[in-house]
């Protein structure tokens, strides 16, 4: 069990975490986060980067700000923490932005927030853009059931198809989205390209041209695919799969169209997309993968957050010292025991203090014009209101008085 | 009756916690002692050459030197999903014309890239593949001694597994329905074993337990929740009750520094930084009894500063023999 803290030690160690995001060694040039979530053409922040970085926690604490400054805000995340979840009131996946109570409200903002459910957003496009006797069709067919309810790939495309759809509803000025942890963080950027290279497809083509009349313009190679593809597949599923293209023909061109509005949302003016990372190596490169993608497909980088980064401040005291003296007191009095155990704490800590700012240094250093802001590492998991507050205040640059 | 085939490890792991870096060290430890081991990796990230620090693995099962040790051949695979397909249809149908017809007509990239599962069934089928060959004939023995996947991520992992039930539930019968069927033969026989990596934190420990609940339900075996990265304790039981209790005096502890030429203004940030360590040593503990308490496997492995070479690579498999010798 964890023992409560006193209350002496526990504002030194916010003292200390506050030292650490502000004493920053100039590795990056910052960025002013309050200024960019103020700013009323601000309309949507996307946060991407690899598993396990705190990518939702960002997302939520800055939701969170955002509305407790004044803003009327929507965030969507995708596969929150249990116990963050249920801070912020999402006890259930209902694909519903709920009111989060508990908010400042005085500033004049609101927070809502959702949890996506990929399938009953599926559903929902569905049944939005087929007459309900193909709708039906769509939703009994096995193909379109293991579709949208248990294969990866998906998640990307509702994430974006969802987003679309809060935006255009007009009802948040602020849409702060967390991306899914896919093996491809930025699979949602590529979903537009392959719904359309999918519908262009002569594959595609063919499977529907028994369905839609006569195959005359089908070259000689028609007679081997198929052949080859019921061999393969049996001629069962290949039969679904071809009922389940041809229910689905006319709804392609609908999804489409809307994955390539929000991609064009995605790069206009008023989004802003933050890469989370941790300062560790592979989290890293992954990093610098998105921030070079995100380039590359000109969408607005606003800039990097590391999180977890663990306090620098070294006291005048090198690692190399610390370690050399602990030995020297360990067989001393009481207080020589007490400073030689905190001199290897501290030696330590300056190691992973060390490496930590040589990976940062090596991303600075491949991307002079990337901001970056750091959280430091807490001493527990973020998992209510408050939590996201404190987050919320580094992420800021703000001073912590608490 | 004879198993039909080799021992599979599936590492998983949520991200951040080192499961490249497991999985490559327990294919050292399965390799030791003369034993051939492949270890496969299935996300297209090319993490395992640059855990070995060799150039991008390419579809190919490749001898990494570096990684033997007692004479262990350790080989690495980069599965692509593309790729497997074409040698799938080659292998099983001798498909020669017709499986570069279909990917003229685009059904290899509608297969591999659109159509939501394939992927997982493809690298999933290889890794069958993989597992079940054998030297010369149904007799002989495996090419193999062992094979490690490092897998997708503990919130994906049941699901990549269990792709191929709902290929079998989707194919009523056929060819794919038998392949599949036997795939998931494979991964729920006791040659088959799950092992999670985790960092003794709260969201990893609850995706952990998770991902095991939805395998256990899934039917597939779970092997050892390895533990990665433990922080040892750096205080004395007598320095952690003092600061847990606000007992430590740090003028005394000023005193103290300045008697070994330190800097005395250190003490506050010294003592700060004890009661932020001990503070995440409870975390740490509260969190192995959370796992302890759910799963019986459990293995801690050590923290390796100063970044993976190869000689943290080496020592992470010493402690991961007991995933070996079972």
């Amino acid at each position: 069990m964890t023992r409560p803290a006193q209350t002496r030690p526990k504002e030194s160690i916010r003292g200390a975490q506050r030292g650490a995001s502000r004493g920053d060694t100039g590795t990056h040039p910052g960025v002013d986060i309050d200024a960019m979530l103020d700013d009323p053409t601000t309309e949507i922040i996307v946060c991407c980067g690899s598993g396990g970085v705190g990518k939702t926690t960002t997302a939520a604490a800055l939701a969170l700000r955002a509305a407790e400054r004044g803003r009327s805000v929507c965030v969507l995340t995708i596969d929150p923490a249990r116990r963050l979840a249920q801070s912020m009131g999402l006890v259930e996946l209902d694909n519903t932005p709920r009111p989060v109570t508990d908010v400042d409200t005085s500033a004049g903002g609101s927070l809502d927030a959702m949890m996506l459910d990929m399938k009953r957003t599926f559903d929902e496009v569905v049944e939005a853009h087929a007459s309900p006797e193909k709708a039906q069709q769509i939703l009994q067919n096995p193909f379109y059931v293991a579709l949208s309810s248990s294969f990866a790939g998906t998640q990307e495309y509702m994430a974006m198809e969802r987003l679309g759809q809060l935006h255009a509803e007009g009802r948040w000025d602020l849409i702060v989205v967390d991306t899914p942890p896919s093996r491809s963080a930025l699979d949602f950027l590529d979903a537009p390209e392959r719904l359309s290279s999918l519908l262009d497809g002569r594959f595609i083509r063919l499977l529907l041209a028994p369905a839609k009349g006569p195959a005359r313009f089908l070259t000689a190679g028609f007679g081997v695919v198929t052949a080859a593809l019921s061999k393969i597949l049996g001629a069962q599923i290949l039969s679904d799969m071809q009922t389940f293209v041809a229910a689905f023909d006319t709804l392609f061109g609908g999804f489409r169209q809307r994955a390539e509005a929000t991609y064009a949302l995605l790069q206009a003016e008023g989004t802003a997309f933050l890469v989370v990372a941790a300062p560790e190596d592979a989290a890293m490169r992954e990093a610098a993968f998105f921030v070079e993608r995100l380039e590359g497909d000109a969408m607005p980088l606003a800039a990097l957050v590391v999180n977890r980064v663990h306090d620098e401040r070294a006291g005048g005291i090198s690692a190399a010292d610390a370690e050399s003296a602990a030995p020297r007191l360990a067989h001393g009095g009481d207080t020589d025991r007490i400073t030689a155990d905190l001199l290897r704490v501290h030696a330590e800590r300056m190691r992973v203090a060390a490496r930590e700012q040589r990976v940062r240094r090596r991303f600075a250093a491949a991307h002079r014009n990337v901001a970056s802001v750091t959280v430091p590492a807490l001493p527990s998991d973020v998992h209510d209101l408050e939590g996201l507050r404190t987050v919320g205040r580094h992420l800021a640059d703000e001073p912590t008085t608490v | 009756m004879a198993p039909s085939s080799t021992p599979l490890h599936i590492v998983t792991g949520k991200g951040g916690t080192g499961k490249t870096t497991v999985a490559g060290a327990l294919a050292i430890a399965l390799a030791s002692g003369g034993r051939r081991v492949l270890l496969c990796e299935v996300e297209g990230r090319q993490e395992i050459a640059r855990l070995f620090d060799v150039p991008p693995l390419p579809y190919e099962e490749r001898r990494i030197n570096a990684a033997g040790r007692d004479g262990g051949q350790v080989y690495a695979l980069a599965v692509d999903a593309e790729e497997a397909l074409l040698e799938y249809l080659a292998m099983y149908y001798r498909l020669g014309r017709a499986g570069k017809a279909l990917d003229k007509f685009g059904v290899i990239d509608f297969a591999t890239t659109i159509a939501p599962g394939v992927r997982d069934v493809l690298l999933t089928g290889k890794v069958y593949e993989a597992a079940r060959r054998r030297e010369n004939g149904p007799e002989s023995p495996f090419v193999y001694d062992a094979v490690v996947v490092d897998a997708p991520p503990t919130g994906r992992i049941a699901r990549f597994l269990g792709v191929n039930d709902d290929v079998a539930g989707l194919a009523k019968v056929g060819p794919i329905k038998n392949q599949s069927t036997s795939i998931m033969a494979m991964m729920r026989s006791p040659q088959t074993k799950v092992h999670l990596v985790t960092l003794l934190e709260e969201m990893p420990v609850q995706e952990t337990l998770d991902g095991i609940a939805e395998l256990r339900a899934e039917g597939l075996p779970v092997g050892h929740v390895l533990v990665n990265m433990v922080r040892p304790a750096l205080v004395s039981e007598a320095t952690r009750t003092a600061l847990e209790h606000g007992t430590v005096d740090t003028a005394e502890v000023s005193v103290s520094l300045a008697s070994v030429s330190l800097a005395p203004d250190a003490a506050d940030l010294l003592v700060d930084a004890g009661i932020a360590h001990v503070q995440r040593q409870d975390l740490q503990n509260d969190q192995a009894q959370t796992l302890r308490a759910s799963v019986d496997d459990v293995l801690d492995l050590p923290l390796v500063s100063d970044g993976v070479d190869l000689g943290a690579l080496f020592e992470l498999a010493d402690a991961l023999e007991p995933v070996v010798n079972r």
